[in-house]
């Protein structure tokens, strides 16, 4: 019953994400052009996911690390974190919810996951699988993985100021609003990336 | 004589925002000397895991700002004298404690221990 109810409120938003995501059509087929940039729409032009836009989740999920935009996951992944069992154990961390917040942020993150983005960037963050480990992790799929196996662990695990590649804001400029592009990423202690 | 010297009603002012704070129920009843005891305590991990302390993510110096121990993220100061905003919202303040005593004591605190760290962090 619960999960009806869930799923009703995640399709009318779903609805509203679609029309929105038909406004911003032209955003659409940018697959891996950067350099198309410059042209402006009403979306800021060169977002990769859609920013966060809801109050709950940014304040609630991004307490220990960087709220993660909800493109960057497909739906049954985001289900899974979600689950009353998984928040308690939330990859070595205590992030349980009350009932009602955790329906109202499970409802959005569900409504805007991956598979739902009008963003072909977002997109590819559904395609496969999200990792073996108890929990999904975005650094886990495929599309993720492709993008950052060539960045030595120096930078990463041995760098202080970055620590995990789950710190996507450690070197992504734009990452509180969505932009992941390359031309925005700066290591820190090691600078832009030009590959 | 009458008071005209602007810091005398600033600081009073701040005492009274302390006051308020301590409003967070438990921090009136405790003791501010044993939370600031309790903070520094490290306990050991059973894995062999480095110790962990409330200190591990807010510091020891509550008027600065902290990091979290595991993601790196930056944590603003606890302490209400730079960051009024802290030890206001009594739901907010339950749901931490019982997040981070079971991350840096592996238990649950009791009420005493509760009321100690508020009293230390409202102290601060
Ligand atoms: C109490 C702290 C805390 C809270 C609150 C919290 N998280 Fe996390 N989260 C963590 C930690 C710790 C990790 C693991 C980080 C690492 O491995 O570097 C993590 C990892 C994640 C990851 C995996 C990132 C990756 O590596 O790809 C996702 C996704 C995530 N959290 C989503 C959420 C959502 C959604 C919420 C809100 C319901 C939330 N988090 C709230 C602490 C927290
Ligand atoms: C250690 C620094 C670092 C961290 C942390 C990091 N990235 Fe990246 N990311 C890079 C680099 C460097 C590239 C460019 C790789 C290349 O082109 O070879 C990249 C590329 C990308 C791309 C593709 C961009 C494009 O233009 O095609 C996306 C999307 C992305 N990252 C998302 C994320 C997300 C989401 C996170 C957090 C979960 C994250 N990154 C964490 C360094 C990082
Ligand atoms: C693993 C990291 C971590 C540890 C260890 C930790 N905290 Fe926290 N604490 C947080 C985070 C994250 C927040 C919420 C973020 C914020 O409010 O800036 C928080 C918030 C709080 C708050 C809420 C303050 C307010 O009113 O806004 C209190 C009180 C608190 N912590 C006390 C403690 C005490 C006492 C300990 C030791 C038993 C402790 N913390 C250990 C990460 C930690």
């Amino acid at each position: 019953m619960k999960a009806t109810l869930v799923l009703a409120g995640g399709l009318t938003a779903a609805l509203l994400a679609l029309g929105a995501a038909g406004l911003a059509v032209g955003d659409d087929d940018d697959d891996d052009d950067h350099h198309e940039h410059h042209k402006r729409g009403w979306v800021e032009p060169g977002e990769d996911v859609q920013p966060v836009a809801n109050a709950a989740y940014a304040e609630e999920c991004g307490a220990c690390h960087m709220a993660y935009q909800p493109g960057l996951l497909p739906m049954d992944a985001w289900r899974q974190i979600m689950a009353p069992e998984a928040l308690g154990d939330h990859y070595g961390d205590d992030a349980s919810l009350s009932t009602d917040l955790r329906a109202e942020i499970a409802g959005y993150l569900a409504a805007n996951a991956a598979e739902r983005s009008g963003k072909s960037r977002a997109r590819a963050f559904s395609v496969g699988d999200a990792g073996t480990e108890a929990l999904p992790r975005i650094t886990a799929t495929r599309y993720f993985r492709n993008e950052h196996h060539e960045i030595p662990t120096r930078m990463v695990a041995g760098n202080p100021d970055v620590g995990s590649l789950s710190n996507c804001n450690a070197c992504h400029q734009g990452a509180d609003e969505g932009v992941y592009n390359e031309h925005r990423v700066n290591i820190p202690g090691v600078g832009r990336w030009d590959d | 004589m009458t008071n005209t010297n602007p810091h005398r009603s600033v600081s009073l002012l701040c005492a009274g925002l302390l006051a308020a704070a301590a409003a967070v129920p438990a921090a009136a009843a405790g003791d501010a000397a044993a939370g600031a005891a309790a903070w520094a305590a490290q306990h050991s991990q059973a894995g062999g895991g480095e110790a962990r302390s409330c200190a591990s993510c807010h510091g020891e110096d509550l008027t600065g700002p902290g990091r979290h121990a595991t993601t790196g993220k930056p944590i603003k100061p606890l302490a209400p004298s730079v960051n009024p905003a802290r030890l206001t919202d009594e739901a907010k303040v339950e749901k931490w404690l019982r997040r981070n005593c079971n991350w840096t004591l592996g238990r649950a605190c009791t009420a005493a221990e509760k009321a100690d760290f508020l009293a230390y962090i409202a102290s601060q």
